[in-house]
């Protein structure tokens, strides 16, 4: 037990909230969660949102958000209770023995600073070393990091450098002291997929050159598996498994861990497609701001009936504006969108209400694209009663049977959209566009905002949909596992171009295009020591990190 | 390129200014039937409306009228009284410089007040203090500017016999004699504007301090004072400036009330009686003078603003 | 809705109510008439005069119940009169956009950069001092902020894609502005009308207490405060009443309009994404 650097002891956690005009409420975060972390290794802890994996994290920094306090159990870092320290206590191990790397680098980052001002800062704070030497380290960690220009990098100001670089700046920001501990706090997420897999490797890399240990957030197990020793598994603040990572992934003895493992193996059989396709798209060259901002040029898919294109890419691919255009809400410049062999009037205004009815959409972010004021029976039966004038007892009929439908109880009829939880506002979103009957549904990065086993649920209804309406999904992502899972044919887009295009089976095979390549080597695969193979594999580096 | 968007700002102060000079020429020109019949009243007589008529160039057609007006004021020549045949700009000079003095003084009291204020409140956040300067601010913006300065001069100058109750003032005072006279209006001034502009600083603060950029300097374990000095003050300096000289544009405003409540001789007092004498051209000239006090503040705002940016202090 | 208010805010609701009523009944609650002189002048408080008298001997408490008729009517029509003005033509800018929304918003600006006493001083120098002039100038020059703040709820809400996603159900103009729209921008419209009516308020008694308001005989508080200002010198306290009910007035519509819009920030509310 010589070499155990932080051992947490059935951690209590408590919040207290200040609803407006209501009395506080205490609520518990983190119940009863013990872990010891060794030197120089890395414990991943994974959950889903309210998991209470960040609040965990930092609690080895005595450091809680919001109100957040610890009410039991005991912290020990590097020997000493984080609970009986005073305050200046904590302030002396913060910033010299752990060190914290936040989500969005972008918003941690002071914007009226220099970099490399803010990375020394720490190191000078505590008195760890001189001005030079503090300078020296940080440039020799953003070279580790493989930052470019590490010499001067750290003259510029956060604004100046990308998204991907200030995330390993920061790293780089919290290796500078030479603490006994990181904790990475969802580090990649915000990223676009082929940029977190250079972030990853980068911090995989500095953790291994620097032996530090450290606690890795994250809600993604197959990230998480690339760089921890061990994992824990974490689900409403109570602990649900933990062991070394091996374990975790390929035996999991938990009912939760197996589903969070088994997430990405929703298999679908591809359909041929079939003489007369429902939708085609054909030269369609789209933009912004009168006709100067190119952000669709010469695009040709088709979809046929009860099938699955899904259009991958990541942001500024043009993905979702290939959906606007189709939905008339960004008329394009030239080439046509013909529907059931009619052509759509290019405008939104032209289209007969048969058009529109036809063709629904299912938006990414749930909860504001319900109107906050209707109830779920609204919601549902406007279209209803817009489409085919169905009125009281007739329409909640039907409402009730779309809620069925949507495997949930008929009685959120009367419920508003703000007490329903992320996957049932989504599943909301579906019987609606499902009310209408349509022959297509555009879904935008639908599964994108859930937890994944909630995504997983959402797919399996959508396919099981497929099967009982018939209907055919234009499926916009940026997520090459759910295209896998639930796509017949396939469009990888790239700056605004379709780059690889086919049915399912062709596209993910060999030989690829440089893009679609990188594409496939940044989905994080379950499976230890992916990352290095990935690296190794691709043929082309990510381009905007 | 800062220097372009600063320049930007200013033309466009400018163009602003151009554009409310016409405004308020036109609005002195909205009447549907003539300026002079309405000076006059009913029983005027023929041959004295048209010798006013002939006197205000109403003959002219008004965009004439307009320009050679614009014209004079851009060479200094803001035009003659019509009731006391007096030059306006002579007029206007002292009082011009008394208005400035009590605004100066207020601002110099209220400035620092607010933003102390401010800290405080954010410092003890949903605390009794904090809860007790928001009630205050809410109760303030509430309450007439006649109310807090006749109150003031009840207890001050009735009651308690300590300080003037009318503000006079005159070439050659003596400064402590003139800081004496000011003391009430100024103080009125002061608790006008320092609950909106203490609510605002506390906004402004609480907004850097809520930013993700103080965690990490927290989690950096740097002390409370570096964290405000190094991180907080730089990002919340710019918010600030900008809330005080809102408010300064705010109080050059409320001035015209607190002056005739003090009988204090600057502009707010010339143009309250001019507007009932209903002496256009005086009318005309105060206005543009107080809105182009309003607009410079606010550029200077916007300016104060860009500089403190650093995107756009160092583009990309 | 009303389930739990605030002890301030129901103060508040409650001081108002008392007001507005007030003003409702002058007629039959005041002792005395408006202009009856009923006693010698500037009389302290008595049980035969609870205010005292004014400055020419007329019952001070008579006068403040008529002027709180004057003073709310006056502001109350300058309110609609603002708010209507600056609603319609906020949410058509947000919603047709184009050359409509680029010159009503400019020139909104422009009526903006000039201070709105300001701006009121200088057309009242020519217009007639009556009641429609009043409400007119107070009404305009006010209604620049209601456009400016339903304009931004209106074209906030307007990019929302639950509005969108109407649009794309072909839904017309009139469902997308009052289904979609006006429900969720009803309590910050609301708690502005409550800061509009005491703006209008102030307003009014910052004029009149000029002399540029409302003119005699009739009785406003702003005026009335003009009547008895020149007895504070002498220690009498007449003017501070109409100025303190000014006040009273103000203070309790803030603290209603500050509830209803501290209930609304949080639109979304309930649970998160649990």
């Amino acid at each position: 037990m010589a070499d155990v650097l932080l051992d947490i002891r059935n951690l209590r956690i408590e919040a207290t909230t200040y609803p407006p005009g209501e009395k506080p409420m205490t609520i518990t975060i983190v119940d009863g969660v013990s872990l010891t972390l060794e030197k120089g290794k890395v414990l991943g802890l994974i959950g889903e949102s309210g998991a209470g994996k960040s609040t965990i994290g930092l609690s080895p920094m005595g450091y809680g958000r919001g109100g957040v306090r610890i009410t039991g159990g005991e912290v020990i870092l590097t020997g000493r209770d984080i609970l009986k320290q005073g305050k200046n206590g904590i302030r002396k191990l913060r910033g010299h023995q752990a060190c914290y790397v936040a989500q969005s680098a972008a918003a941690a980052f002071n914007p009226a600073q220099r970099l490399m001002d803010q990375v020394v800062e720490s190191t000078l704070k505590h008195g760890l070393a001189n001005r030079a030497e503090a300078q020296r380290r940080a440039v020799a960690l953003f070279r580790k990091l493989s930052l470019p220009d590490p010499e001067n990098i750290g003259k510029r100001y956060p604004h100046q450098v990308s998204g991907g670089q200030l995330q390993r700046v920061m790293t780089a920001m919290a290796l500078c002291p030479e603490p006994d501990l990181i904790i990475f706090d969802e580090p990649t997420t915000a990223l676009d997929v082929t940029t977190q897999i250079d972030v990853l490797a980068a911090i995989k890399q500095a953790i291994h050159a620097t032996g530090v240990a450290a606690l890795y957030i994250t809600h993604d197990l197959a990230v998480v598996a690339q760089v921890a020793d061990d994992i824990m598994v974490l689900r409403h603040g109570k602990m649900v498994e933990a062991g070394p990572a091996h374990q975790i992934i390929k035996e999991p003895k938990q009912a939760y861990t197996q589903a969070l493992v088994a997430v990405h193996r929703l298999e679908h059989e591809e359909k041929q497609p079939t003489p007369k396709p429902i939708l085609s798209v054909k030269n369609v060259t789209a933009a912004y701001g009168n006709g100067i901002l190119k952000v669709l040029k010469n695009v040709s898919v088709e979809i046929h009936p009860g099938q699955t294109l899904a259009v991958v890419g990541e942001s500024g691919s043009g993905k979702s504006t290939l959906a606007r255009a189709i939905t008339g809400l960004l008329p394009p410049q030239q080439g046509e969108i013909t529907f059931e062999g009619r052509k759509l009037s290019n405008r939104l205004g032209g289209r007969t209400k048969e058009d529109l009815r036809q063709l629904q959409m299912i938006y990414q972010m749930a909860d504001v694209a319900m109107n906050p004021r209707h109830t779920v029976g609204t919601i549902i039966g406007r279209p209803l009663t817009f489409y085919f004038g169905l009125k009281g007892a007739e329409r909640d009929r039907r409402v009730k049977e779309l809620l069925e439908e949507i495997e949930m109880g008929k009685g959120f009829i009367d419920r508003h959209p703000a007490e329903l939880s992320g996957g049932q506002k989504q599943r909301v979103c579906i019987a609606r566009a499902l009310a209408a009957k349509p022959k297509l549904i555009i879904c935008d990065e639908v599964t994108s905002a859930l937890d994944p086993l909630v995504a997983n649920g959402i797919l399996k209804l959508l396919l099981n949909l497929q099967q009982i309406e018939h209907v055919a999904y234009l499926f916009i992502t940026h997520d090459l596992a759910t295209v896998k899972s639930i796509a017949d044919s396939i469009a990888v887009m790239y700056r605004g171009e379709v780059v690889r295009y086919g049915a399912k089976s062709q596209v993910l095979t060999p030989p690829f295009d440089d893009y679609t390549d990188l594409l496939l080597w940044s989905v994080p695969e379950m499976e230890l020591g992916w990352l290095e193979k990935a690296i190794a594999g691709r043929k082309m580096a990510s381009a905007g990190n | 390129m800062i220097l372009a968007l600063i320049a930007q700002r200013v033309a466009l102060g400018i163009l602003l200014l151009l554009a409310v000079s016409g405004l308020i020429f036109a609005g002195t020109q909205i009447l549907p039937g003539d300026v002079a019949q309405s000076i006059l009243g009913r029983s005027a007589t023929p041959v004295a409306l048209a010798n006013l008529r002939a006197e205000m160039g109403l003959n002219d057609p008004a965009d004439v009228r307009y320009f050679h007006w614009l014209f004079s004021i851009l060479h200094g020549d803001l035009g003659t009284a019509l009731t006391s045949k007096l030059d306006i700009a002579t007029s206007i000079k002292e009082r011009l410089w008394n208005t400035l003095f009590l605004a100066f003084w207020a601002a110099m009291i209220s400035v620092p007040v607010a933003v102390t204020l401010g800290l405080i409140a954010v410092r003890y956040r949903n605390g009794p203090i904090d809860k007790a300067i928001s009630g205050f601010a809410l109760a303030s913006t509430s309450v007439p500017e006649f109310f807090i300065g006749y109150l003031l001069v009840y207890f001050f100058a009735v009651k308690f016999q300590f300080l003037p109750g009318i503000s006079m003032v005159y070439e050659g005072m003596p400064f402590l004699d003139k800081m004496k006279a000011i003391a009430l209006p100024c103080m009125t001034l002061t608790l006008g504007i320092l609950a909106h502009m203490m609510r605002m600083t506390r906004a402004a603060i609480l907004n850097v301090m809520q930013s993700a950029y103080i965690e990490t300097a927290e989690l950096k374990g740097l002390a409370a004072f570096d964290i405000i000095r190094r991180h907080a003050f730089p990002n919340a300096i710019a918010p600030i400036i900008n809330v005080i000289m809102l408010n300064l544009a705010y109080l050059v405003v409320g001035v015209v009330v607190i002056e005739v409540i003090f009988v204090y001789p600057g502009m707010g007092q010339y143009l309250v009686d001019h507007v009932a004498k209903r002496d256009v051209p005086v009318v005309q000239a105060v206005g543009l003078i107080f809105a182009a006090v309003y607009i410079s503040l606010n550029v200077v705002a916007d300016v104060a603003s860009i500089l403190a940016n650093p995107r756009l202090r160092h583009p990309r | 809705m009303f389930r739990r208010i605030p002890i301030g805010a129901l103060t508040g609701l409650v001081i108002a109510t008392l007001f507005f009523l007030v003003a409702i009944f002058a007629q039959w609650i005041a002792p005395y008439g408006l202009g009856d002189i009923a006693g010698g002048v500037w009389e302290p408080i008595s049980a035969k005069f609870l205010f005292g008298t004014d400055n020419l001997g007329r019952d001070l408490l008579s006068r403040m119940i008529y002027g709180a008729q004057t003073t709310i009517l006056i502001a109350v029509l300058a309110t609609l009169l603002s708010f209507s003005m600056g609603v319609i033509l906020g949410f058509t800018a947000a919603v047709v956009g184009g050359w409509f929304d680029m010159l009503m918003s400019r020139f909104v600006d422009l009526l903006m950069a000039i201070p709105t006493l300001i701006f009121g001083l200088v057309v009242l120098s020519v217009l007639p001092s009556t009641l429609v002039t009043l409400i007119l100038v107070m009404g305009i020059l006010d209604a620049t902020r209601v456009y400016r703040l339903s304009r931004v709820i209106a074209s906030d809400l307007n990019v929302m894609d639950f509005v969108e996603a109407a649009k794309l159900r072909g839904e017309g103009k009139w469902w997308v502005i009052f289904a979609e729209i006006l429900p969720n921008a009803l309590s910050p419209l609301i708690s502005e009308l409550g800061l509009r009516f005491i703006y209008a308020v102030l307003f009014l008694s910052a004029l009149s207490f000029l002399g540029l308001g409302v003119q005699p005989p009739a009785a406003d508080w702003g005026g009335m405060v003009k009547e008895n200002k020149d007895g504070i010198v002498f220690g009498i306290p007449a003017a501070l009443i109409p100025a303190a009910a000014i006040a009273a007035l103000a203070i309790s519509v803030n603290l209603v309009a500050d509830w209803i819009l501290n209930r609304t920030t949080d639109l979304k509310g309930g649970r998160g994404n649990g």
